[in-house]
């Protein structure tokens, strides 16, 4: 079980290594998004510092967004996914493998990045703090529900926005405390409660979910 | 309830706008649904018919 | 599922568009009949009878509106779900046919709700949006019906669009209350349930009667709409079967 995981992961790994492309984009997105609203709003230090939890999360939500695409993109396109629905594997263990890689190469570097952000808008060392743990155990369930999205939308077209607008609703819980969390530290208020709500989320999806995107593999691609 | 004239059960105490203008769009969602349920089901009969003339041909 | 011309299938018998066609065929008019005279009494009730509100004037007549739509918003899509579902589990055409049929009577109703809640609460708040959790939540709800119509009209297999549109609403319906709690924990402004079936409603009873007869209304209309809407989606997709091209040479389809 676990050998199977980890050689999807491993895979999925190592065909990111080799299109650091993709990677690299969702990461500069996310770089590109952040910077974009100091630049709309102004520089007022208060103001940013007071809105810099809310864009940080936005911006991670949108480049996980847009990363989804290749979860399953080119699996697909070259009949690999096919080879998985097909094997003797659990399809839910390869998908969580999957999701896990995703993660890996999405929301993992984002959450590095975020540190630098917490400098950035000025946030405070327990700000930043609680900012990299929400967004730690935030991205995992954007990459797992990601997947559900990403999974209905094989080979649609219009897929990119229609995932988008799928996958959007479903992530704002995700976001509620995710933000809510640094906004309390922020605040002085007691912040774990978030925290734990985000691992809840965290544990639910991961049980969850690959049942879920296992069953829109079938109906996506038979 | 008793308005006394027709003109304050319009003015709605001063929120005519409000009042009216959420039964307006209730109306007007009614209005259009029902419409929209019209078009969609004479487009299904006519393709019905279009078919079966070209079956029939 | 087979669609043997036996009544012994019992709870199968309807499934099948065959059948159920002609028997949504007599509900339309009976439900609309129902929605229309009920509609009367409510807004009779709702202009006529209840009287002005202490606090908030007239404007609070917009909740005859406002509360049925928001109460239809969110029955309708569990009411979808469930269709999806059932379509999904056993294979059953129709009822993922019925909820491809729900999905835009329910997103009308969510819009409805939120129009004539910013309507209401210009006057009641100040402003036309505020950003309360039940109103945040109900633009959520319109999210989730758009994201369920726009993934079946994406899909050009219609028992893909079905299978898939199940699971999008039934990962919906989970987080449903997810949603609603976040939000909740989000911001605390709009007033609190005036109807529970657990508190007393702390309204006039004439204003609740209005609300209940309203929100009969608009659930015949909603069956009214979703079943005329169904027989055209039956008409649709089993265009190829035979009987509908006996129904069709009889004239018996309009």
């Amino acid at each position: 079980m676990l050998r199977v995981l980890l050689q999807v992961i491993r895979r999925d790994l190592l065909l990111a290594v080799r299109q650091k492309a993709d990677v690299l984009n969702t990461l500069f997105f996310f770089v590109v998004v952040v910077t974009m609203v100091p630049l709309g709003i102004g520089p007022e230090p208060n103001l940013l510092r007071a809105i810099a939890p809310g864009v940080v999360w936005v911006a991670a939500l949108l480049a996980a967004i847009l990363s989804l695409a290749r979860l399953f993109a080119n699996d697909y396109a070259d009949g690999t996914l096919e080879q998985m629905l097909l094997s003797s594997e659990p399809l839910t263990l390869i998908v969580l493998g999957k999701a896990a890689a995703h993660w890996l190469v999405t929301g993992l570097p984002l959450t590095v990045m975020s540190i630098v952000f917490g400098v950035v808008f000025d946030l405070g060392l327990q700000e930043t703090g609680v900012l990299v743990v929400s967004l730690l155990l935030g991205t995992p369930v954007l990459s797992l529900i990601g997947a559900v999205g990403a999974a209905l939308t094989l080979g649609l077209r219009g897929g990119g926005v229609l995932t988008s607008l799928l996958v959007l609703p479903l992530y704002i819980p995700v976001l509620i405390f995710g933000s809510g969390a640094v906004g309390a530290a922020a605040s002085g208020v007691a912040y774990a409660a978030y925290l734990l709500l985000l691992g809840a989320f965290l544990l639910f999806a991961s049980v969850l979910t690959p049942w879920a995107v296992a069953l829109a593999l079938r109906i996506s691609v038979e | 309830m008793n308005w006394g004239s027709w003109d304050n059960f319009l003015r709605m105490g001063g929120y005519g706008f409000f009042v009216w203008g959420s039964y307006g769009m209730a109306m007007a969602i009614l209005v259009i649904e029902v419409w929209q349920l019209k078009v969609r089901r004479r487009r299904a009969v006519t393709e019905l018919q279009r078919e079966a003339a070209r079956r029939s041909a | 599922m087979n669609t043997a011309a036996s009544p012994r299938i019992g709870l199968f018998w309807f499934a099948s568009p065959q059948t159920f066609f002609p028997l949504a065929g007599k509900m339309v008019p009976l439900f609309s009949l129902l929605a229309a005279g009920l509609l009367l009494v409510g807004l009779y009730i709702a202009f006529l009878v209840a009287p002005t509100d202490a606090t908030q004037g007239e404007s609070y007549r917009i909740i005859f509106i406002h509360v049925p739509a928001a109460w239809m918003s969110m029955f309708l899509y569990l009411v979808m779900a469930f269709w999806a579902a059932v379509g999904l589990v056993f294979n059953t055409r129709l009822s993922s046919m019925m909820a491809t049929a729900i999905a835009p009577t329910g997103a009308l109703m969510t819009f409805l709700a939120l129009w004539t809640g910013a309507f209401w609460g210009r006057p009641t708040w100040g402003a036309y949006w505020v950003w309360d959790a039940r109103l945040t939540s109900e633009l959520i709800l319109l999210f989730l019906y758009l994201g369920f119509i726009a993934l079946q009209a994406a899909i050009d297999d219609p028992r893909r669009a079905d299978k898939a549109g199940a699971v999008l609403a039934l990962v919906g319906v989970v987080n449903v209350p997810i949603i609603y709690f976040s939000v909740q924990w989000w911001n605390t402004l709009h007033q609190g349930a005036s109807v529970s079936i657990t508190r007393a409603p702390s309204m006039a009873t004439t204003m609740l009667w209005g609300m209940l007869v309203m929100a009969l209304a608009f659930w015949m209309y909603s069956i009214a709409v979703v079943l005329h809407r169904l027989r055209s989606i039956i008409l649709e997709r089993e265009r190829r079967t035979e009987w509908v091209r006996e129904l069709l040479r009889e004239g018996r389809i309009k």
